[in-house]
């Protein structure tokens, strides 16, 4: 199935507004639109009524600060109170307080939770001591008057220059020297990326109020309520029914929300422990952009070998990341850069050599996409500039080298089904034009070259003020976890018949604005054939809802949704089964009431035939892969180097469109993203700090700088899922940035290769491509990128 | 967020001049400026304020004897509405339109661009070209200085400290244009890397331009004129041998910095180039 969304036509305003119907919003109904059930959390959200984290109040509550390090490497000699200042009527915490492991709960347990004396400061924003007090202007006023005793270390800032390795992995096939001695023509390129924020609505909070049995509540932004749970367990040295973790209304995530709040939630406990009342910690914007986690910035470097007809035959890639200052989720990021690196292209020979380092820079975490972006940048880029190289369309060579049903990739995974590379790339060409338009912009560009007014002089503007081009960019996400992951967690969902007769889902997946309070309903009853608005989902909270795994991934869908299918199946047998195989929906009140409670849980089980080797790197590194092709058009100012992505085709395949208007939410929002990683969003650092940590200063689109979006939804479905969903989350933000930097090339003739791609880096790339008696392919100008240099970053280099 | 600092709300000027005198006291209108500092993350709180929302002085725009007058509490939005502004100088218009967000426009005032005397005040460029006068008050009476005047160093302004600005008095001429030109991150809600507004008058099409005037932001520590690029430009006409000169002229004497938002060598080379771009739209080759 395809459905097919276009642009809203603007709409034709058929009444004044004062004659507008005034609704109150208590009196708002479950409505559906376009026949599908309106967003559960909607009303509350426009009215006002949705409580995030610093709406809810606990009567007594404390305010926490935390006193971070201002250098990026030191060695903590001392923290002292400022004896002339009052420290009676507040409480301060450092590391000596911790009662149980000083250790943030993760994949390698390096990060302290504070910094201990005699310890190592690795980051600027690195958090050393807590204070909380009754009221935000005593915290303003002490914070100033606790002073770190420091000896300062020699930081490392460079990826490429540190010395210790988070995590390396190297995956190969074929016989990579055979395929490059067998190629017509080798293209060798470098590829950069920065970081990138995931900049939610809803900064970073958490409350924390003790338990009289010496247990804590955390109520907090979050998507994953048992990784805090771990965390608080670990650190505080709490049973598992001491702990207890509440979700919040929750405003966006993107990553940002997987493990940071893990330390916000110890933060606040340990000061809650402390005073002996609720303590909040709400990060300002400031704090958040400065302290939490951002995308990891890569280095990707490229050599393909490829036929004269476009036919790849050897792939040798590098990926360095740069991890920060300790693992967080460095090795699962990496991992799955290192998988989706070569793109979805068969290739018979390739080595993928990739390694994530520690620098003394606040440490890089888990964000949309999850490594995939960075890489698949490198990938389509490196594919398009091969392509124009040897002058075949940036389709064609797309059609002759996409993966197809039976191909194997390098991990030696055999693409079994649900392979859509083909079919979205083709959607994608005949809903945006493609061939015409380029056509077109290459006419309009050979013209303007031919005229002698552009390139103009650096200083000059010539005779057209715009160029306009357009770009394709094709990617994959393997769906859900990496490798054995999703067999480790070995997540539950259950699905409920209450003894009052309501039917109600019990997940720890959590709703951010992308729909799981929305789906999962959906999913549930449609099993047991009772209408969505029925189905009740309960709190997520710890105490109440089993451990579904992490919201991340974009598994949700399609790992929890299919647990809870597969659960809904059961309740309804179970029920039918009872009452003679009557239907669950005329019997299952009467049941409720003669039998009580009808719980089912239901546990992941392997997907069948789906076997990944964690330690060879061999095998099925993904149960499936979704699909998106992307086409952007692009205005480029002449003048000023200024990007106006006009128009953008999204085709996305998910295997299964559960709700299609929010589906087509995740993509446009997942697009636009990438369009802020493609052309402006970009953290500048000295010294390990990052020197554009507000609003003011870290720039994402606004609403006039997103372009038309069309959205197209593909559905291949993923046989291993009951049904058969693959995720959308991430999909998009793959292709959006390599088809922006394709389109703009197509406009002005550079390759940009290092994001984003700034005017300032434009108009560099120009001024080196067009630089009389210097070759147009400056390999030196590629490899100079220093973030907010003048004329550093450029063009490509080729082989 | 700390507490308040008190805030005095006089209804005449005379008061608020009486509560200048006495100072410090930092006055407030749409505080859109103002409002970040009071967080107390950005620097100290102001001790007291002054809060001009009553003073109706400060209000209205006017047109009087060839002259736009503009009170300094005037919004970017009324800008924005004012057939006065938009008939007589679309240029401000087009400035006031690129402040912030809408939101922004509803809040933020002409004098606090102004008062700010931000690098890259949006307005400023467009005061500095149109030969702009900055009608200052006090306890000791109302004095006029010219914008080019106004800002003698980084985010410092020529009022004294008991002075209030009270109103922009900007002449209009018969044969000028006014163009304006900014360049930011993104279109809408951000800092300027580089604005310009550029004024001229023609007098038919064979007789050379009159009365040049560059003024730029975001290139220099204030909001600057460019002597040298006015120098090429005054008397010539808009040829392009004219406009490569003046861009020419432009980049040798602009000495911007690198900073979060841009680099010295962008801000040079795009200043250069949209002058360029506005000698060749005059001049329609």
């Amino acid at each position: 199935m395809t459905t097919r969304t276009l642009p809203y036509p603007p709409i034709a305003p058929e009444r004044s507004a004062a004659d507008a119907l005034v609704v109150d919003p208590g009196s708002l109904t479950p409505g559906r639109t376009r026949g599908y059930p309106l967003r559960r959390e909607g009303p509350s959200k426009l009215t006002g009524a949705a409580k995030y984290t610093d709406d809810l109040i606990f009567p007594g509550a404390w305010y926490g600060a935390t006193i971070r390090s201002t250098e990026p490497r030191a060695r903590l000699l001392a923290v002292e109170l400022d004896p002339d200042a009052d420290w009676s009527k507040v409480v301060v915490v450092t590391a000596a307080d911790i009662p149980g492991e000083n250790l943030v709960s993760a994949i390698k347990e390096d990060q302290p939770v504070l910094v201990p004396i005699g310890g190592e400061i690795r980051h600027h924003a690195e958090p050393v001591a807590l204070l909380a007090a009754p009221d935000r202007e005593t915290i303003r006023r002490l914070r100033s008057r606790i002073r770190l005793v420091t000896e300062p270390l020699p930081p490392v800032f460079d990826p490429e220059l540190s010395d210790h390795v988070f995590a390396r992995y190297e995956i190969g096939s074929g016989d990579l020297e055979a395929g490059f001695a067998a190629a017509d023509v080798v293209v060798a390129g470098e590829y950069r990326v920065g970081h990138q924020e995931q900049l939610y609505i809803e900064s970073n909070a958490m409350i924390a109020v003790p338990a009289e049995d010496g247990g804590m509540a955390v109520y907090g932004s979050l998507q994953c309520p048992y990784y805090v749970h771990k965390a608080m367990r670990k650190t505080l040295g709490l049973a598992s029914d001491q702990a207890r973790v509440v979700q919040a209304e929750t405003g966006g995530g993107f990553g940002g929300k997987e493990e940071y709040p893990s330390i916000i939630a110890l933060h606040a406990a340990l000061l809650a422990r402390r005073c002996g009342r609720p303590v909040r910690m709400i990060y300002e914007r400031h704090e958040d952009i400065a302290a939490t986690t951002k995308r990891h910035p890569a280095v990707i470097r490229h050599r393909t070998g490829v036929k004269r007809d476009g036919t790849l035959i050897a792939q040798d890639i590098e990926i360095v990341m740069d991890g920060g200052a300790y693992c967080t989720l460095t090795p699962v990021v990496l991992s799955r850069g290192a998988l989706h690196s070569g793109g979805p292209y068969r290739c018979p020979n390739v080595r993928i050599r990739a390694r994530a380092t520690r620098t003394n820079t606040p440490p890089n975490g888990a964000m949309r996409g999850f490594g995939a972006p960075q890489v698949e940048f490198a990938a389509e880029t490196q594919l398009n500039r091969i392509a124009e190289r040897l002058g075949i369309s940036p389709a064609e060579i797309r059609r002759r080298n996409a993966y197809e049903l039976g191909d194997v990739t390098p991990t030696g995974q055999t693409l079994r089904d649900s392979v859509a590379a083909q079919e979205v790339l083709r959607l994608a060409i005949e809903a945006a034009d493609f061939e015409r338009i380029r056509a077109a912009t290459g006419r309009v560009a050979v013209e303007r070259r031919g005229s002698g007014e552009v390139p103009a002089g650096r200083l000059r503007s010539g005779a057209a003020r715009t160029a306009s081009g357009i770009g394709l960019a094709l990617g994959w996400h393997g769906a859900g976890f990496t490798g054995s992951g999703e067999v480790h967690i070995g997540s539950v969902a259950s699905v409920e018949l209450t003894d009052d007769g309501r039917v109600r889902v019990l997940i720890g997946s959590t709703e951010m604005g992308q729909g799981t309070t929305t789906i999962f309903p959906m999913m549930v009853s449609g099993e047991l054939g009772l209408p969505s608005e029925v189905v009740e989902m309960a709190p997520v909270d710890t105490a109440v809802v089993p451990d579904s795994g992490p919201t991340v991934a974009s598994r949700t869908a399609m790992v929890v949704g299919g647990l809870c299918i597969a659960a809904a199946r059961r309740l309804r047998a179970e029920v039918e089964a009872r009452n003679g195989g009557r239907p669950f929906v005329e019997v299952y009140r009467d049941d409720a009431a003669r039998h009580g409670r009808t719980r089912v849980d239901q546990r992941f089980e392997p997907y069948p035939g789906i076997e990944f080797d964690d330690a060879t790197y061999r095998g099925d590194a993904y149960p499936a892969f979704g699909w998106a092709a992307c086409v952007a058009t692009v205005d480029v100012d002449l003048d000023t180097g200024e990007v106006a992505v006009r128009d953008v085709v999204a085709v996305d395949d998910v295997g299964r469109v559960i709700h299609p208007i929010l589906c087509e939410g995740q993509v446009e929002g997942g697009t636009l993203q990438a369009v802020g990683y493609a052309t402006i969003e970009e953290i500048k650092l000295e010294d390990g700090r990052y020197l554009n940590d507000r609003l003011a200063t870290y720039l994402i689109p606004t609403a006039l700088d997103a372009p038309r979006l069309t959205t197209i939804l593909v559905e291949a479905p993923f046989s291993g899922a009951p049904h058969g969903a693959k995720g959308v989350g991430e999909l998009p933000m793959d292709v959006g940035a390599p088809a922006v930097v394709a389109a703009i090339q197509d406009a002005v003739g550079v390759w940009i290769t290092e994001l984003p791609a700034t005017p300032e880096r434009i108009l560099a790339a120009l001024d080196v491509a067009t630089r009389p008696g210097e070759v147009r392919s400056a390999t030196a100008a590629g490899t100079a990128g220093t973030a907010g240099a003048a004329g550093t970053a450029g063009a490509a280099g080729t082989a | 967020m700390p507490a308040e600092p008190p805030i005095e709300v006089p209804s005449r000027l005379s008061e608020a001049y009486a509560l200048l005198a006495a100072g410090p006291i930092v006055p407030i209108a749409g505080g859109t400026d103002i409002m970040v500092r009071i967080t107390g993350e950005l620097g100290p709180l102001p001790e007291r304020m002054l809060d001009l929302s009553r003073l109706d002085a400060l209000e209205g725009v006017a047109l009087e004897l060839g002259t736009l007058v503009l009170g300094a509490r005037t919004t970017y939005t009324e800008i924005r509405r004012s057939a006065l502004c938009r008939e007589h100088l679309p240029a401000l218009v087009g400035a006031a339109a690129t402040v912030g967000a809408v939101q922004i426009q509803n809040r933020g005032t002409l004098g606090g661009n102004i008062a700010t005397a931000s690098p890259a005040g949006d307005t400023l460029p467009v005061l500095l070209a149109t030969d702009a006068e900055i009608v200052v008050g006090s306890h000791r009476g109302e004095r006029i200085v010219p914008a080019v005047a106004f800002f003698p160093a980084y985010r410092r302004t020529a009022l004294a400290p008991d002075e209030l600005i009270l109103r922009v008095r900007i002449p209009l001429l018969t044969g000028r244009e006014v163009r304006f030109r900014k360049v930011g991150t993104r279109r809408a809600q951000a800092i300027s890397k580089v604005v310009m507004a550029v004024s001229w008058r023609s007098h038919g099409k064979t007789a050379g331009w009159s009365d040049v005037r560059v003024a730029l932001g975001s290139v220099a520590a204030t909001p600057i004129r460019a002597a040298g690029a006015e120098a090429v430009l005054e008397g010539a006409r808009p040829t392009p041998e004219t406009a490569d000169a003046a861009a020419e002229a432009l980049a040798a004497e602009l000495r911007p910095i690198d900073d979060v938002r841009s680099t010295a060598e962008y801000r040079r080379v795009v200043s250069a180039r949209i002058l360029h771009r506005i000698v060749r739209d005059a001049g329609s080759w």
